[in-house]
């Protein structure tokens, strides 16, 4: 891959030309399903774009400090990190030149989160120090799991590069670590049953009690496109490779569709747990299958 | 921005003493048979993130000075929606000792909706038509180079 198409990959497809636009699409579908399950209407198609303009338009606190600088700086760390994540799926393949990996996928999709714990700690706001200290605690819960999976993939493939294993064929073990990430995914996006760190009515609004204006709108669209990279990371794996290109990116975006889909609906269905419960479920429900499949995974590397 | 402002009103919720029945209904205009995200609201959790202040309540005398925190702590453009008979007269409980409304005496109100309680609908119309107060406001504010109205804005920390 040369300058050209890295740029081409960042900037246009599946960078931010794609992206941005997408990331408002899947909010807007994840409220759209949530509305139908409870037999409404629910928003207009252009709600979250909308959203996202007049929060640009509000005024900003005017923060002084060391303190108040990181409360500006940890929005866009967390959008320039989603945005790589997305900028770095292989959808259209190019097997030469840089090509990234799974390990610096899976930081830039981590990134957001820990940027989230930290802006909640440098806000001073009771309830977003509570929102953070559960998602710090929900971290650790549900990235063993989803560590677990990830390796377990890389290992009956042989490989880390994301270009390769978007190109070979799947294995059962691969089908049970993609099940896994499926599994992690709704607390990696704070939805129901796993919205604690950003549980209305409870602690206000969590890590972002104290946001306003056009800092709230760059977390808004970090959040589309921490939806965009999940769900484009399971069509990645998910997806097979075989046609033109074009077929391959309609499969992407189809695929990721119905992910948003599915976990949408999966959120309309289910109501908050609380943290132990959460903790509890990670720990001894799903770990017991990312044992499982990483510890086969070296047997079927044998049969490979 | 002034379609943008007028089609995304984020709601903060606010009881100043209320008895419970305009909050109950202000619920009821969130949920299915009534489903206020049609024009874009969203009940939000913080003040921080609101535009339409929705107020509840004849005014006690100890919410007074919570209610101007959370006036100062809604960022502009913003406005504020009076929701039943109690903030806009004090309703029932006139001459009563413990209150200090009626509302507006303490923050500037958009929009009064009456009844006690008022109608979901009638709740709708109100916010619907705070948005369009709020979004003209801004927009002539800045035709005219003037600055919105003086915020007085709370920041931690």
């Amino acid at each position: 891959m040369n300058l050209s198409t890295a740029l081409m990959r960042l900037l246009v497809f599946p960078g931010l030309l794609f992206a941005v636009p997408a990331s408002w699409f899947f909010l807007w579908v994840e409220r759209k399903a949530v509305a139908g399950m409870q037999q409404r209407v629910g928003p207009p198609f252009m709600q979250p774009f909308v959203d996202f303009i007049k929060l640009l338009g509000k005024g900003v606190p005017a923060r002084k400090g060391i303190g108040g600088f990181l409360m500006t700086t940890w929005p866009l760390l967390a959008l320039a990190s989603s945005a790589g994540a997305v900028g770095m799926l292989p959808v259209i393949s190019s097997f030469h030149g840089f090509a990234g990996d799974l390990i610096l996928l899976l930081g830039l999709l981590e990134l957001p989160s820990m940027c989230l714990i930290a802006a909640g700690f440098s806000s001073k706001s009771i309830f977003a120090e509570i929102g953070s200290a559960r998602e710090a605690t929900m971290n650790v819960s549900y990235n063993v799991v989803f560590l677990l999976a990830i390796v377990s993939i890389a290992a009956s493939q042989h490989t880390f590069s994301l270009e390769a294993l978007a190109q070979t064929p799947t294995t059962p073990l691969y089908w049970l670590g993609v099940l896994a990430i499926l599994v992690c995914l709704p607390a990696k996006l704070h939805i129901n049953p796993f919205s604690l760190p950003n549980a209305e009515q409870e602690i206000y609004s969590g890590p972002l009690t104290e946001y306003a204006g056009s800092e709230l709108a760059m977390w808004e669209l970090a959040h589309g496109l921490e939806w965009v990279a999940s769900a484009g990371l399971v069509a990645m794996l998910v997806a097979p490779h075989f046609g033109p290109w074009w077929l391959d990116v309609a499969l992407f975006v189809a695929i990721s569709f119905g992910v948003v889909l599915l976990l949408s609906v999966l959120a309309a269905a289910t109501a908050r747990l609380a943290i132990d419960n959460t903790v509890r479920f990670y720990w001894r429900v799903t770990l017991v299958f990312a044992v499982l499949a990483i510890s086969s995974a070296p047997f079927l590397r044998i049969r490979l | 921005m002034c379609y943008c402002r007028r089609h995304s009103p984020w709601l903060f919720h606010m009881n100043s003493g209320s008895c419970n029945g305009c909050d109950i209904e202000l619920i009821a205009s969130l949920t299915p048979r009534y489903d206020a995200e049609q024009l874009g609201a969203r009940l939000e959790a913080s003040p921080r993130h609101a535009d339409i202040l929705c107020i509840t309540g004849p005014v006690t005398r100890n919410s007074v000075e919570a209610i101007k925190t959370v006036y100062g702590q809604v960022y502009g453009p913003k406005a504020v929606v009076a929701i039943g008979s109690c903030p806009a007269s004090t309703n029932v409980f006139i001459d009563s000792r413990v209150l200090e409304g009626p509302l507006n005496r303490h923050i500037p109100v958009d929009v009064f909706v009456p009844g006690c309680p008022p109608r979901p609908d009638a709740i709708l119309q109100g916010i619907a038509k705070a948005a369009e107060i709020m979004a003209e406001r801004s927009a002539n504010a800045h035709a005219s180079k003037l600055d919105n109205e003086p915020v007085t804005v709370e920041v931690q920390s």
